[in-house]
């Protein structure tokens, strides 16, 4: 960023700056006073799921749209890789949203009747963010995967 | 809510072992209890907060859901066919009432 601008481009910017800090205070009072989940509040969430267990990559499929045009009704599906038999099963699937007021969103309990560890769901999404899904292993191992979801038009109050 | 109206898709017969797709759906509001009327009244939370699934009364799948669940609720996942049985499936409301469907299935 070039420090060389005369003050009238700076202003222009600011202007720009503070028209998008409007806009997105007007998007905010949807849902006046209501605090949103953050990362902080997904790790939390997390935990009293889950326990101390360390978070493992990998295994966990999250199909999720790219962009949302609708945060009312955004199609999510998991899939987790395992057997699936009656010693080694994936227990439960949790899905958390980092921007919405609340984060958790859905929590999944599988059998080895299932066959397969594979579900879908329509969740609300308020604005573009990080959607994290946490699954959890019969042997008591823990997998996390986590994909951004950009949304056009914020579902009220997910 | 009393007309909460559960639908299923389960496909009528199965070969052994075969793992088969469940497709539900009901309707409901799932009222997340963060908006307000026109008065600026909150209006109170009312969702579907569990769904559950049985095979021959043995729980087979459940979810927990939350108000990001949206409106009409669907849900899908798998059970592997291994004898014939019943299917039950139900649904449980804020308010206490629980939505049930069931259906049956032929395990050739």
């Amino acid at each position: 960023m070039s420090r060389m601008e005369s003050p009238s481009q700076v202003s222009r910017r600011h202007v720009l700056v503070l028209t998008g800090a409007a806009a997105a205070a007007a998007g905010a009072g949807l849902l006046p006073g209501i605090a949103l989940a953050d990362k902080a509040g997904v790790e939390a969430a997390i935990r009293k799921a889950v326990g101390g267990a360390t978070l493992q990559s990998g295994r966990i499929t999250l199909e999720l749209p790219q962009i949302a045009e609708n945060g009312n009704t955004v199609p999510i599906g998991i899939e987790v890789d395992s057997p699936m038999t009656g010693s080694d099963y994936v227990k439960s699937v949790h899905i958390f949203a980092e921007g919405n007021p609340n984060p958790e969103v859905a929590s999944i309990h599988f059998t080895p009747t299932n066959g397969i560890a594979k579900a879908s769901t329509r969740m609300r999404l308020l604005k573009t963010q990080n959607v994290v899904a946490v699954a959890e292993m019969s042997d008591g191992s823990v997998y996390r995967e986590a994909v951004e979801v950009k949304v056009t038009i914020g579902g009220c109050g997910g | 809510m009393a007309s909460a109206k559960p639908r299923i898709k389960v496909p009528k017969s199965a070969a052994k072992g075969e793992v088969i797709e469940i497709k539900t759906l009901i309707s409901h509001k799932m009222e997340t209890g963060l908006r307000k009327d026109k008065d600026g009244k909150v209006i109170p939370r009312q969702i579907i907060n569990k769904f559950t699934c049985s095979f021959n009364d043995k729980l087979i799948f459940s979810s927990d859901w939350h108000p990001a669940v949206s409106a009409n609720p669907y849900m899908s996942f798998h059970i592997r066919a291994t004898e014939s049985g019943k299917l039950d499936f139900s649904w449980h409301d804020d308010n206490g009432e629980t939505y049930s469907k069931s259906a049956d299935l032929t395990v050739a």
